[in-house]
């Protein structure tokens, strides 16, 4: 379990404040300048070492895409822009940043943004984060006014200007090619890649784009060093992680924890186990809604990490766990994740456009067993030609949570039909 | 050049290729719907997934770039399964109407289902339908059909420039449309049409006519402007169906402007099928025999200087080579192939072209236009220079009314006095264009058929030379002069301009107003002041009962472009042929045939016996109709008058870019694209009706 004195986010839950002075006293701001001062190369090495992986869902190391943006600009600026478009479901960990930590955040803005030749950076934030917004213009303002930053930030020599962007309230948006096209004030739509946002970017310029949570971090792991951050968890999944653990457990709640932390443990320390004990444990959602289910026998085991996940069948994600007792119909779930899919899909691309329509239409009818046996096949096949065949990863997650259902529930399913037949003949009878 | 492995084939390919193309190049082809290669890559219908080494996903190959080494596969199981997915998923919304659908025999969505579609359906959910979108009374929409490729969206924005055009909705709820329900404001969009691979945008007027297998198709050239876009004619039994573009790189890529494509309902209204004598005030049916003995007989011992012609915007080289001749047989040097009086001379050939041609656009890097609008004019040329625009790099401006061009265009004034700054050096952008690699200068018609046209002229031939855009090593000639006549570029060409003593087209109406011209040859004019003409004798010879045949006193009755074989040169010099694709109606015949057989009763001492005597007569005046299809620069020269122009503003050409001959007069379609666009503001929705 974490100790106390590893932890990043000390001002997690609100409960102190949250002002630059209350902020600073907390750490915070503590020495930047210092930090500047390493230099960009260092910086990005030591974000290296730290072995860092971006907190956004797919787990890219942070510090190899800060080192993909050119060394020398041809010309072009360079921009920063920070992904809080949170709306992948089960997940509330930067909106508890944002409201909370703002300053953390504005600070690791600058070192990013100074690490990769940015002196602006842009944050994307969901269009719903109205009071979040909020708290973080008011820690923008506040930095501005202390001269932490905007020109010559921390009397660093180097300019940042940071600004906020609120989207309107589309899934599609938290993608990176998406987001930078709604930020240009076009439609959400993802982008083809090559070209990669560090080669044409924001507005066709080098971008990096980072989740809220990846760049809070940083300011810490530079004032730390990598190896401290490098101690915690175990090789390639290290340091801290905002757990977001909803559904039925006794306490759901936020909390940072190491990464690698067993599943169990991190359900029964910090949320007070499943309601009613873990034996009425039916399955876990560990990443947020794109991840595929994993049913208890998995849970008992499995470490909360990105290797550990996916050798189990699923992954990461987000680290959002949604838990699941076993009262719950676990096939009405996945229908209300297919819709939410079916919804968000921005129709660019074939494959999702349509398939996850037809999956959602399916699922709909398997969730009351309106369906044959082979049905089960086909919805399996179609996830299957979704997945991977599409511009960007939301055709996977509308696909993956399907998969992960008929993985380890298929005979639930087969129930359900062979019970709706049941009913449909007595009535017929 | 990067070498690739596609399908266990080494290949090398030219850098900056797509691995789609690559593969095109290497034989082996890719299922496509959304990638074209004039638009921009979209990547998002995903038919073209391919497999490729050390990716973990399957790639899109229309937007992955060669590189050196990429090991591609395009025959595993898997890449045929992913096909056959996409075509699922493509064909589980479709309405599957193809017994209905006017896209049916040339869809590409049915030619790759044939190839990777199923013989069943798995869907047996409900299917989605969309409502129908109004663009305009050319591009019918059955928008359940689409399949979202973007080609039309991306045509709109990028090639016409109109961004009218986009996606509302998400995911299985997006529609293509305007949103607002007003017709796409674009001379080209009937393009689209041919770039919608399925049958969601089809041809409004062509719609439930013809099925594609049933059409004769015969390659030939349009003559309605005077660019000679390459169509290619579609008709079956004596009715010409449609119109499409035909590929040629240097002329209109494979787009046609609406009135290219549409304005083909024209040629079966109003035709003159029969020729006409007038008696007693009215015109009668006649026989040939009893039309050419009526001229002959008022002709008859009339001195050659009260006899005069004139041929129209759309007569064809033979006709007017023919009437030329027929007119010195006559001794008449009152002949004129310059209807709106436009102040171009035939001397000096370079004075009368668009000398940068077409393709030639792509190498400038500064533009003026002078009294030009490419947009209605010319559109294929406005595309070119929109092209141009968006290549980067290239400054433009334009002396004139003020007009949207579709691209950033700055206007500069309305008239001479600009013109003159330009040329004196006062105005700013004759620094732009003397800094300029390749300059160049379109003058149109608006600023030549004023009295000052010749004025004009000279201006405008002075800075071309102030500005280094002729006369240089490399061949390089940005002066230009955009037409819009087919058939002007060849009148002046065959020197059908007044001979020694003779009358252009002002002496001519001016002299048959006064008495001095007694008898009026109108070879497919009509755009004149007709009203003057009312004392003289005229004989009108054309294909449609225009305003000319209304006048005339006999109508000897044509062949419409579609129904000869004919020369016409466009306005970058370019000797082009049409060919039959139907026969003329009725008792109409080919025009030189009808000069030739008028000339045995009039004693015009014309000897032709084929059309090839009348070519090779042609060459004889002049030798540029020795070449065919291509384009042989003009020697500079003196042309123009030096002088002081007047202040008024230069005027349009061409008021209204749908009806400007009498084939887009007499079109049905035409009528109501006017109707939409050119009577003011659209004022129709697609909502009241």
């Amino acid at each position: 379990m974490l100790e106390d004195k590893d932890r990043i986010f000390n001002n997690i839950y609100g409960l102190k404040d949250t002002s630059l002075a209350g902020a600073k006293k907390l750490g915070d701001w503590d020495g930047t300048k210092a930090i500047l001062g390493r230099g960009r190369e260092a910086i990005v090495e030591e974000i290296k070492n730290s072995g860092l992986r971006g907190r956004g869902g797919a787990g890219f190391p942070t510090g190899l895409k800060w080192s993909f943006m050119p060394k020398v600009s041809d010309g072009r600026p360079h921009y920063l822009v920070i992904n809080a478009d949170e709306g992948e479901p089960g997940t509330c960990k930067d909106r508890e940043i944002l409201r909370h930590e703002p300053h953390k955040m504005v600070e690791g803005a600058l070192l990013a943004s100074f690490a990769m030749g940015a002196n602006t950076a842009y944050i994307y934030i969901r269009g719903e984060f109205y009071r979040e917004a909020e708290a973080l213009q008011r820690a923008i303002d506040e930095a501005y006014d202390a001269g932490l930053i905007g020109k010559n930030a921390c009397g660093s020599g180097w300019d940042f200007d940071f600004y906020i962007h609120r989207g309107a309230g589309a899934y599609i948006c938290g993608e990176e090619g998406a987001l930078l096209e709604s930020l240009e004030g076009k439609k959400g739509l993802p982008r083809m890649k090559p070209p990669f946002p560090a080669n044409m970017g924001l507005y066709g310029c080098p971008t990096t784009v980072n989740n809220v949570e990846s760049i809070t971090v940083t300011p810490t792991i530079l004032r730390r060093g990598a190896d401290w951050f490098n101690g915690i968890g175990r090789e390639k999944n290290t340091g801290t992680k905002l757990f977001c653990i909803s559904g039925h457990v006794n306490n759901p709640c936020t909390v940072e924890e190491a990464m690698s932390i067993p599943l169990k443990e991190l359900i029964e320390k910090h949320c007070g186990g499943v309601i009613g004990g873990w034996e009425r444990l039916k399955a876990v959602i560990p990443g947020g809604s794109s991840t595929p289910m994993m049913p208890r026998s998995v849970c008992d085991t499995v470490l909360m990490d990105f290797d550990g996940l996916k050798e189990a069948g699923s992954g990461l994600g987000t680290a959002a766990v949604i838990v699941m007792d076993e009262n719950t119909d676990l096939i009405r779930a996945i229908t209300r994740l297919s819709a939410f899919y079916k919804h968000e899909s921005c129709g660019q691309c074939t494959p999702c456009r349509e398939g996850t329509g037809w999956m959602w239409r399916m699922m709909k009818r398997m969730a009351v067993g309106d369906a044959d046996v082979d049905e089960i096949d086909l919805l399996e096949e179609v996830s299957r030609q979704i997945e991977g065949h599409t511009i960007c990863a939301l055709g996977d997650a509308a696909a993956w949570p399907i998969q992960g259902l008929i993985r380890h529930f298929r005979p639930e399913m087969e129930q359900r039909i062979a019970d709706f037949k049941t009913i449909r003949d007595d009535q017929a009878a | 050049m990067p070498k690739l492995t596609i399908n266990d084939m080494e290949v090398e390919v030219e850098d900056g290729l797509t691995v789609l193309q690559a593969c095109e190049q290497a034989g082996v082809e890719i299922p496509r719907f959304c990638f074209h290669e004039r638009l921009s890559i979209a990547g998002n219908c995903r038919m073209c997934l391919v497999e490729m080494e050390r990716a973990p996903k399957p790639v899109a190959s229309c937007a992955m770039p060669v590189g050196d080494g990429m090991v591609i596969r395009t025959n595993t199981p898997a890449v045929e399964k992913m096909r056959k997915g996409v075509m699922e998923f493509l064909l589980i919304n479709h309405p599957l109407d193809c017994p209905i659908c006017d896209q049916g025999g040339e869809c590409d969505l049915q030619d790759q289902a044939m190839m990777y579609g199923a013989d069943r359906s798995r869907y047996k959910e409900e299917k989605r339908a969309v409502k129908e979108k109004y663009l305009g009374p050319l591009i019918r929409t059955v928008m359940t059909r689409c399949i979202y490729c973007t080609r039309c969206i991306r045509f709109a924005t990028e090639i016409a420039g109109v961004p009218e055009l986009g996606a509302t909705g998400r995911g299985e709820n997006t529609e293509v449309g305007t949103y607002v329900g007003l017709a796409l404001s674009s001379e080209m969009s009937g393009n689209m049409i041919d770039l919608c691979p399925v049958g969601a945008l089809t041809s409004k007027p062509y719609a439930f006519h013809a099925r594609p297998w049933e059409l004769r198709k015969t390659e030939s050239i349009d003559v309605l402007d005077a660019v000679g876009s390459n169509i290619r004619i579609d008709a079956r039994g004596a009715r010409v169906m449609r119109i499409l573009p035909r590929l040629n790189e240097d002329v209109n890529e494979e787009w046609i402007s609406d009135k290219t494509r549409f304005a083909c309902d024209g040629l079966t209204r109003q035709r003159l099928d029969r020729p006409y004598v007038r008696r007693g005030g009215k015109l009668e049916p006649a026989t040939w025999e009893q039309a050419f003995k009526a001229i002959a007989g008022r002709l008859k011992g009339l001195n050659g200087a009260k006899i005069a012609a004139l041929a129209g915007d759309i007569a064809d080289c033979e006709a007017i080579a023919a009437l030329k001749d027929l007119m010195a047989g006559l001794g008449s040097a009152n002949l004129d192939c310059r209807q709106d009086g436009a102040a171009l001379e035939a001397g000096t050939r370079a004075g009368y072209l668009f000398n940068t041609t077409i393709a030639g656009i792509e190498d400038a890097d500064a533009c003026l236009l002078i009294g030009a609008n490419p947009r209605i004019e010319a559109p294929i040329i406005n595309t070119r220079l929109r092209k141009r625009y968006l290549a980067g790099g290239f400054k433009a401006a334009m002396i004139g009314p003020d007009t949207d061009m579709t691209f950033a265009c700055e206007r500069l004034g309305e008239g001479p006095e600009t013109l003159d700054a330009v040329l004196s050096g006062a105005n700013s952008f004759a620094d732009v264009l003397k800094k300029a690699e390749n300059p160049m200068l379109i003058v149109g018609q608006g600023a030549l058929r004023r009295t000052d046209g010749a004025r004009v002229l000279a201006a405008a031939r002075a800075l071309a030379e102030k500005s280094g855009m002729v006369k240089r090593d490399d061949g390089w000639n940005g002066f230009n002069v955009l037409h819009t006549a087919a058939a002007r570029v060849g009148g002046l060409d065959l020197g059908f301009v007044p001979g020694d003593g003779g009358r252009g087209t002002l002496g001519i109406v001016e002299g048959a107003a006064a008495g001095d011209i007694e008898a009026v040859y109108l070879l497919a004019a009509d755009e004149i002041d007709l009203g003057a003409l009312a004392s003289a004798f005229v004989i009108y010879q054309g294909h449609h009962g225009d305003a000319g045949a209304a006048v005339a006193d006999v109508v000897l009755p044509g062949a419409a472009y579609t129904e000869k074989n004919a020369t016409y040169v466009n306005t970058e010099g370019r000797v082009q042929r049409t060919r039959t694709a139907v026969h003329a109606p009725g008792e109409a015949r080919e025009d030189w045939a009808i000069i030739r057989a008028l000339s045995d009763y009039v004693g015009g001492g014309l000897s032709f016996v084929t059309i090839d005597d009348v070519r090779a007569r042609m060459v004889e005046i002049n030798d540029v109709f020795a070449t065919l299809d291509s384009v042989t620069p003009a020697k500079w020269g003196a042309f123009g008058k030096k002088g002081k122009m007047n202040p008024q503003a230069f005027a349009p050409a061409i008021g209204n870019f749908y009806q400007t001959d009498p084939i887009s007069r007499a079109s049905e379609t035409m009528a109501r694209c006017t109707d939409v666009f050119a009577s003011g503001p659209q004022s129709r929705t697609g909502t009241d009706g």
